[in-house]
């Protein structure tokens, strides 16, 4: 409730702001946006908005740099946004990724909203135009009213938006479609035109609408997918050049809906499931590489008997039931791990280096992670340890100990924040090893035999005692 | 080229054993697959289940050894730990025994100076199995020392899979008994071997074994009345000697100085009424040295005679009168309950219930006896016949140790696992013997036969050989027969041991394990699956009332504060939840909040038809409860003598927290195919009070087959 006040107000100032510098505000003037539309998808917890923009150069020169505005409580919740240009005609259509980045415009309004820039590929000349499809993921955005609710209650959430698009520019023409999970909506703020079918409120087409126009609403509806984040993960990659890839991925998972009041009654949950215990959750699902061996789960007191392993050639899936079912705030922590061949993973590339090609992400289908770290523990004597990710990510250096290690394991962190599944890609760490290395623990440990043996013979020769 | 073969052939030579070489090397290689035996034979658990700690005091144990790890041994030594016993609290460090947490944490440190990147949890859970293989050496040892390396050697065997021992050990029952075992009888045969040979050094290593027993286990008390009585009997049968006094003395007060520095024991050693034998039989000792010297001295029997009438009489009566002021002024604490529980088995029934309430304090039955020691229990009196037959200073003590241990293990159940060493070691020495016997008999009767048969054919000799020869056809073949006996006999007591491990004392009793309707495994993991709950989903400080039972699991498992838990050392604590179970719940809700409790959990099989629930174990709860509440008592909840759940039930039965608590919405359950809705299957009836009405308690949690009921505790109602 005190999220949604605050996004009000914000709202509120930034209109105020508006009127008062608008005028004399001068944003990148040289686009127009022709027709806007945007589909907002509010299904489950991750949501995920398509904006499709015309875009028209009315400027003189060739523009390259296309500016989109979100509120700051937006880019709080933002875990991704990609932007793609849509070449060609009707189904001959190609789309090519840009470049997107957060700016700060230097003659931007004093309202609180930030920026990022898509760089074009091909500068816009003058008078031309083109289409951008821009995608949005937030994460943590739909707002549980009421805040608690008891196990026969189903969640009902908010969701704070505007009708009319935040943008520096012109925009000709725009609609906002936004689709709900069922057709369940308690209440929603009408801006004419307005028109709701279904389970799809569709607002507008609004025309001529002036940069930086907004009109707040919010839609409140019912929404029972299960709103399972992991809080942290924290994913081990254990690199072994005997033959094997050891993963073992600490999760904290906790249910961010509605909270659960009052009573948890096994009775009403086991014999009626479907209206008692809505929001709750039991079953999660884990897509695991193909060839996947020796598969655990457990915590911190011990195997967790309840989960399935089913695998084929082409992946593995892990069914995994936590202790309890997950109620509105509650939480579990439990470890995933297993074994990989390492021939899937590691190659050589060409200056002899070596390479680690893995995903980049939560084997767990549909989670949103709020903290995401990733350890590759590199094999001991490897040096010039360098990751490759596709998006942005901290990284650092830590060193391990492991059976028999003398000198530690180089360790690469890879730390991601808000992450989403659409995030899942490949990552690559590169490093030189040297495979004599290899042979350190077994020469080790045969050497402590060896001298053990020696200790043997030799007390038994020596004579200790004092007399003769 | 001619020398090769002679080079060869010496090589061959010398490569070839002497008989002795032979001999040591494969008593060796026995030794040594006698310790492997007996690790792995107690790892069914860990196959079976998984690498996890069993029961309920090894929870404590784990969680002590955790901080140990954690926070170093004198935050440990200091620990006061505030999340049992709410509102008290536990003096920890002061009121256990360290040495299994010490071990285990060193065993710890040592693996991870080598480099081996071991979690704590499995050197816990494997510390037993490998403290049993120690144990093996320590018999053979022992064997040998009281009778040849052949008894030592079966001893080692016997012991290694022997059910008695197994039941405490397996991996994963990470006990004081684990290691204690090792610990008692490290002691009595470093004490055994300086009787045997008068050296300062065995008695010395006596007393630090005794003080590595005192740090572990409670059950030290036995070795120090035991080893008292056993040199009080040579003195009586004359066998006093310079050895014993070296070894005794040395081993007591050395022992004593040490045992002292375990906090949870300090001036009890010289103060309570367990170990006044041993001090006892030291001033006597010093008076039967200083009579000896007198008489050394004296040349005059009769005027010797007189003197040790007067020395025994003043000794004696010396002893009496401060033995008897120190009772009088309380200097010296009188024997605890659980000491008089083993001399008095029907002690405990009477006066401490908190005692005859522990399964494993019941007197043992037969067949117990029977599943423990199998064959043991039949070779154990042919052993005392051997022992009696050579009898020297060491077979006095294993018999005395024999026959003490095997009362007691008659008297407690968990006693047996103290009888166990010594029932395989006489075992050891009466196969052993057997076994040497009839093979002697074979040996020598093939030479007799052989030498018969080569001289047959001359003279008046051979015809009074063939007389004598007439009998040993048929001795050779009852020997045959014998020795064929008792390997068939040793067979099935090792078909026995491995069975009763895999079946009977593998389970870790945590996690449930039945057979489905398909004969598949189903796994009832209730308990943990509360546990977990608690530690995830309630607040940090909350306090859990539960039966004193679970109080380590939910300590250890669950991370929250608890009420009461099995160290019992609160009676008044204990009675006091067991007042709110048995309570109606508006008086316990009165309890309960003062205790400040935010939860109560209870144990419940009505769904599973587990037994061994709260509603099974509430005449307990009533019996401690009323002991010391009077206004509890125990006719209200009884029915003709009897505890009944159903309709038949006592009214206030059927509307204590305790019931209400179980039984709370299990009326609209259905729990088996054609029963009633609210059919408890634990007890088989039909529950009497389907309309459970809670007032002051909500269901915050009930597991997926209701073996664990979780209840809040709603805040008071506004006065106003």
């Amino acid at each position: 409730m005190e999220a949604w006040i605050r996004a009000r107000v914000t709202l509120a100032l930034t209109l105020f702001a508006l009127l008062f510098f608008v005028s004399r505000s001068s944003p990148p003037r040289q686009f127009v946006i022709s027709n806007a539309e945007r589909r907002i998808d509010l299904s489950s917890h991750i949501i995920n908005v398509h904006l499709t923009l015309k875009v028209e150069n009315t400027g003189t020169r060739p523009a390259s740099e296309v500016v989109l505005t979100l509120t700051p409580t937006e880019v709080d919740h933002l875990a991704m946004v990609d932007a793609l240009a849509i070449k060609g005609k009707r189904k001959k259509t190609t789309s090519v990724r840009l470049e997107v980045k957060p700016t700060e415009l230097p003659d931007a309004p004093p309202i609180d909203a930030k920026y990022f820039t898509i760089y074009l590929a091909d500068p816009l000349n003058s008078g031309e135009s083109t289409t951008l499809e821009v995608l949005y993921v937030f994460m943590h955005f739909l707002e549980p009213f009421p805040a608690e609710i008891a196990q026969s209650e189903s969640q009902l959430v908010f969701y704070h938006d505007t009708a009319l698009i935040l943008s520096p520019y012109h925009i000709k023409q725009q609609t906002t479609f936004i689709k709900t999970p069922s057709t369940k909506v308690e209440s929603f703020i009408r801006v004419e035109p307005t028109n709701r079918v279904g389970t799809e409120i569709k607002y507008g087409p609004y025309e001529d609408c002036p940069p930086y126009s907004i009109s707040p609403i919010h839609v409140h509806f019912e929404n029972n997918s299960p709103f399972a984040v992991v809080e942290e993960l924290v994913q081990e990659i254990e690199i072994s050049h005997w033959g094997n890839i050891q993963v073992t991925e600490h999760y904290t998972l906790v249910h961010a809906g509605a909270r659960h009041k009052g009573v948890f009654s096994r009775v009403d949950y086991q014999s009626r499931q479907f209206s008692n215990g809505a929001s709750s959750f039991r079953y999660l699902l884990a897509r695991l590489p193909a060839r996947v061996h020796s598969v655990y789960y457990r915590d911190e007191i011990g195997n967790i008997s309840s989960s399935h392993l089913r695998t084929n050639s082409l992946k593995s899936e892990l069914e995994i039931e936590p202790r309890y079912p997950l109620f509105g705030g509650w939480k579990a922590t439990f470890v995933i791990g297993y074994g990989l061949p390492l021939q899937d993973f590691l190659f050589e590339s060409s200056d002899d280096k070596r390479y680690l090609n893995f995903t980049f992400g939560c084997p767990l289908i549909g989670m949103v992670v709020d903290k995401l770290t990733i350890k590759v523990v590199l094999p001991e004597g490897s040096t010039d340890p360098s990751p490759v990710v596709p998006f942005p990510v901290e990284h650092r250096l830590e060193a391990k100990y492991s059976s028999l290690d003398v000198i530690g394991r180089t360790v690469v962190v890879l730390e991601k924040k808000n992450f989403v599944p659409m995030h899942n890609s490949h990552f690559q760490v590169y490093y030189t090893f040297n495979p004599i290395f290899m042979l350190a623990e077994p020469l080790m440990l045969a050497s402590a035999f060896f001298m053990f043996f020696v200790a043997c013979v030799a007390y038994i020769h020596i004579d200790l005692s004092i007399r003769k | 080229m001619a020398t090769m073969p002679a080079s060869a052939s010496d090589l061959l030579k010398s490569f070839k054993l002497k008989t002795k070489q032979q001999e040591l090397l494969i008593r060796v290689s026995i030794l040594c697959l006698v310790y492997i035996l007996a690790f792995i034979t107690r790892l069914f658990s860990v196959l079976r289940y998984e690498s996890m700690i069993h029961e309920f005091d090894p929870y404590f144990n784990y969680r002590t050894t955790l901080y140990l790890t954690e926070n170093g041994f004198y935050d440990f030594w200091n620990w006061f730990d505030y999340e049992s016993w709410y509102p008290l609290g536990r003096i920890v460090g002061g009121t256990l025994y360290p040495g299994l947490m010490v071990t285990a944490v060193l065993i710890y440190r040592i693996l991870r100076f080598l480099r081996f990147a071991v979690h704590i949890r499995e050197v816990c859970v494997l510390t037993a199995p490998f403290f049993a293989s120690n144990t093996t050496l320590v018999a053979y040892f022992f064997g040998k020392e009281i009778w040849d390396s052949g008894a030592g050697l079966v001893a080692a065997i016997l012991i290694a899979v022997c059910p008695g021992y197994i039941s405490r050990s397996v991996a994963g029952s990470y006990d004081n008994e684990g290691v204690a075992i090792f610990a008692l009888l490290f002691t009595f045969y470093v004490f055994v071997k300086a009787v045997n040979t008068g050296s300062l050094a065995w008695s010395l290593a006596s007393a630090f074994g005794y003080f590595y027993m005192v740090s572990a286990w409670g059950g030290y008390v036995f070795i120090i009345n035991l080893i008292p009585l056993y040199v009080l009997v040579l003195l009586i049968t004359g066998r006093y000697s310079m050895r014993l006094y070296v070894a005794y003395n040395c081993m007591y007060i050395l022992g004593m100085l040490l045992a002292m520095q375990i906090r949870f024991v300090g001036f009890q050693h010289v103060q309570s009424g367990e170990h006044m034998a041993a001090m006892g039989v030291f001033f006597l000792m010093q008076v039967f040295y200083f009579l000896d010297w007198v008489k050394h001295m004296l040349s005059d029997t009769k005027l010797f005679q007189a003197f040790l009438r007067i020395t025994v009489t003043s000794a004696v009566a010396v002893g009496g009168i401060a033995l008897g002021l120190g009772m009088v002024s309380g200097y010296i604490s009188p024997w605890t309950g659980r000491f008089y529980s083993l001399l008095d088995p029907t002690y405990a029934k009477d006066h401490i219930p908190i005692i005859a309430s522990v399964s494993e304090h019941q007197p043992t039955a037969w067949s117990s006896f029977m599943f423990d020691f199998h064959i043991l229990l039949f070779l154990f009196p042919a052993g005392l016949y051997f022992c009696f037959k050579r009898l020297s200073d060491a077979t006095i003590f294993i018999v005395m140790y024999g026959l003490t241990s095997m009362y007691f293990a008659g008297v407690m159940v968990r006693l047996i696992l103290v009888a166990t060493p010594a029932v395989c070691l006489i075992s050891a020495i009466a196969v052993s013997t057997t076994v040497k016997n009839l093979t002697v008999l074979l040996r020598s009767k093939n030479k007799v036969v052989q030498t018969g048969s080569t001289k047959g054919s001359g003279g008046s000799k051979s015809s009074s050989k063939a007389l004598l020869d007439q009998s040993q056809p048929f001795q050779k073949n009852g020997a045959i027969a014998l020795l064929f006996g008792a390997f068939y006999l040793l067979s099935r007591y090792a078909t026995h041991c491995t069975w009763v491990t895999s079946e009977a004392y593998s389970s870790p009793s945590i996690v449930l394990a039945a057979r489905g309707a398909h004969g598949n495994r189903v796994i009832f993991d209730d308990y943990r699956e509360a546990y977990f709950w608690l530690r995830q989903n309630t607040p940090q400080d909350a306090k859990v009332m539960s039966w004193w039972d679970y109080g380590y699991q939910i300590t250890a498992m669950g991370n929250r504060t608890v009420i009461v838990d099995n160290n019992t050392w609160n009676n008044t604590h204990i009675a006091t939840v067991g007042r709110a179970m048995s309570s109606y719940e508006d008086e316990a809700i009165e309890i309960i909040r003062s205790l400040d409790v935010d939860y109560v959990l209870v144990v419940f099989g009505g769904v599973t038809g587990y037994s061994s629930d709260d509603i099974n174990k509430f005449l307990w709860m009533v019996r401690i409860g009323g002991g010391v509440f009077p206004v509890i008592k125990e006719p209200d909840y009884l029915v003709n003598g009897e505890y009944r759940v159903d309709k038949g039930a006592a009214p206030k039965m059927l509307n204590c927290l305790m019931y209400k608590l179980c039984y709370y919405r299990f009326g609209e359950m259905m729990t088996e195919y054609g029963k009633p809705p609210g059919y408890d299957r634990a007890r088989g009836v039909e529950i009497g009070n389907k309309d459970v009405k809670l007032e002051h308690l909500e269901e915050a949690f009930t597991t997926s087959n209701w073996i664990v009921r979780i209840y809040r505790v709603k805040p008071a109602n506004n006065r106003w």
